[in-house]
């Protein structure tokens, strides 16, 4: 189980996560939507202890990250797969060796086994035959699909998708849905999606939580989310231009 | 509106802050270049990337630098009767100075901006977060391969630099001035001593750990976007080949 206490994060004089407290439940899909700029990709990025907090717990399985270090936050590290949200595939290398590279790396696998296990993830994610592609000859949705064949090649118990979907077309969006989708029912992981892609999020997480000034305005279901009475939920999931919600970027409540 | 002292202040207390970071960060490099497993393969990649594929280029150089010694040495001993010295003059200098330092220079400009572009983009890109996710050791994956092979590639490629040097020299003096062969070759072995040598060594071996840690370096703290890439790749060139020229002085003194 992940758990974020009292989470605060500042870079300079932006305060961007305020007390974060949230509980994200295991074996389940968790949603964090919130505007852009609203420290989504921030609060993801202290579960694998890229970004230390100010102030505040982040707690997995009980193990606090902000204490580990070297080897101890390796083996936390070592639960998760992360999709970052420009897939972050190893440009050097090609497709089939970037799926390949934390088995590589972190086991002591033989190669055949590494090759049948890293074919075995392209092919789920509908890349098989692209193997011997480099990044750069990939669309966007092929980096996405293939930086989930290398999220989810260890097995690990948690994924995290960095807004996966963003700069997708209406229908990849939904293939890249489904696939987390199916994956999460074929491998059984926990996964935290970032997204504010609304109300696509709302068919695949089991829970949704909104990030919104710093904290977690709103957590539930996604009927509860879509029949909340929060002024700030509302204007969220139907995007208007009127009510707390200033747009742009990062932006702060217009009400106390 | 702060005080010019209060500016110049930031500015000294910037650059402190900037090279303790430097320091520390060559620290670490040495500290995982101590600790096992060195993955040889990639050790021996950029032994490639850094030495052979900058053979060109030094034996290229080396030619005309050599050859320049020998026009302008010959000219200038010829004032004083000495053009039977001009093999020493020539293997000297490039022994002593021009080898090592030409050889740093050209691995700067080559590999070592190539290198400081790659590291910046792996990490404006992502990459660098996505080894740190995997539990990887970017340092000990990134830096410490280019180090070692640094300190292996630039002492073989300021021994090519030398040999060509002299060779240029000798087609200039005795082919093209008409300086006799054995005596261009016997003043040199007259004067030419192990201490020269070990010097020149000793200078490349300290230049290819410059080169390499401070491309690494920048590459590694890149700032934002391409316009960051940019920056740490300029920088890490001019830096390089000041810190060669500066350390070069230093070393010289303390040598010879």
């Amino acid at each position: 189980m992940i758990e974020f206490v009292n989470l605060h994060k500042s870079f300079g004089q932006q305060r961007v996560l305020n007390g974060i407290n949230l509980t994200i439940p295991q074996g389940e899909i968790t949603a964090i939507i919130g505007q852009s700029g609203s420290g989504k990709s921030v609060l993801i990025k202290h579960l694998v202890a890229l970004i230390r907090p100010d102030s505040g717990q982040v707690l997995v399985d009980g193990a606090e990250l902000g204490q580990l270090h070297g080897k101890a936050l390796d083996l936390v590290r070592e639960k998760f797969g992360v999709l970052f949200q420009g897939g972050a595939l190893f440009d050097s290398m090609t497709l089939f060796d970037n799926v390949a590279f934390p088995l590589r790396e972190k086991t002591r696998l033989a190669e055949a086994e590494i090759a049948t296990r890293a074919i075995q993830r392209l092919e789920a994610v509908g890349l098989a035959d692209m193997g011997h592609k480099y990044p750069a000859e990939l669309s966007g949705g092929m980096k996405k699909r293939a930086a989930l064949a290398r999220a989810l090649v260890q097995d690990p118990a948690i994924i995290l998708f960095d807004e996966p979907t963003t700069g997708l077309d209406p229908i990849l969006l939904n293939s890249i849905h489904r696939l987390i989708l199916d994956a999460h029912k074929r491998f059984g992981f926990t996964a935290v999606v970032v997204s504010h892609e609304i109300p696509e999020i709302f068919d695949i997480a089991q829970t949704v939580a909104l990030l919104h000034d710093g904290v977690i305005v709103e957590c539930g279901s996604p009927e509860v989310i879509m029949t909340s009475a929060n002024p700030v939920v509302r204007q969220f999931i139907t995007g208007g231009g009127h009510g707390p919600i200033r747009p742009g970027p990062g932006s702060r409540s217009s009400s106390p | 509106m702060t005080s010019p002292l209060e500016a110049v202040g930031r500015v000294a207390l910037a650059q402190v802050q900037g090279m303790g970071r430097m320091t520390i960060f060559l620290g670490s490099a040495c500290f995982w270049a101590c600790l096992p497993p060195l993955k040889l393969r990639r050790i021996v990649r950029q032994i490639h990337f850094i030495g052979v594929k900058s053979v060109s280029v030094i034996l290229l150089t080396a030619l005309f630098t050599g050859m320049v010694l020998g026009l302008q040495g010959y000219y200038t001993l010829r004032k004083f009767g000495s053009e039977a010295l001009l093999g020493t003059a020539v293997a000297l200098s490039l022994i002593r100075e021009l080898g090592p330092v030409m050889a740093a220079l050209m691995v700067t400009a080559r590999a070592g901006s190539a290198t400081a572009a790659e590291i910046g983009i792996m990490r404006i890109t992502e990459q660098i977060d996505a080894l740190t996710a995997m539990a990887v050791n970017p340092m000990k994956y990134l830096v410490v391969p280019r180090v070692i092979a640094g300190v292996i590639a630039v002492p073989l490629l300021t021994a090519i630099f030398d040999v060509v040097g002299i060779y240029g020299g000798y087609l200039v003096g005795v082919k093209l001035l008409g300086i006799s062969s054995g005596t261009y070759f016997s003043e040199m072995r007259n004067a030419v001593e192990m201490s020269d040598i070990n010097g020149g060594f000793l200078k490349s071996l300290s230049f290819g750990i410059i080169v390499t840690w401070v491309c690494t370096y920048k590459g590694y703290y890149t700032g934002h976007g391409a316009e960051g890439v940019v920056k740490s790749t300029t920088e890490a060139v001019v830096l390089s080949s000041v810190l060669v020229l500066v350390w070069d002085y230093f070393m010289t003194s303390l040598l010879f």
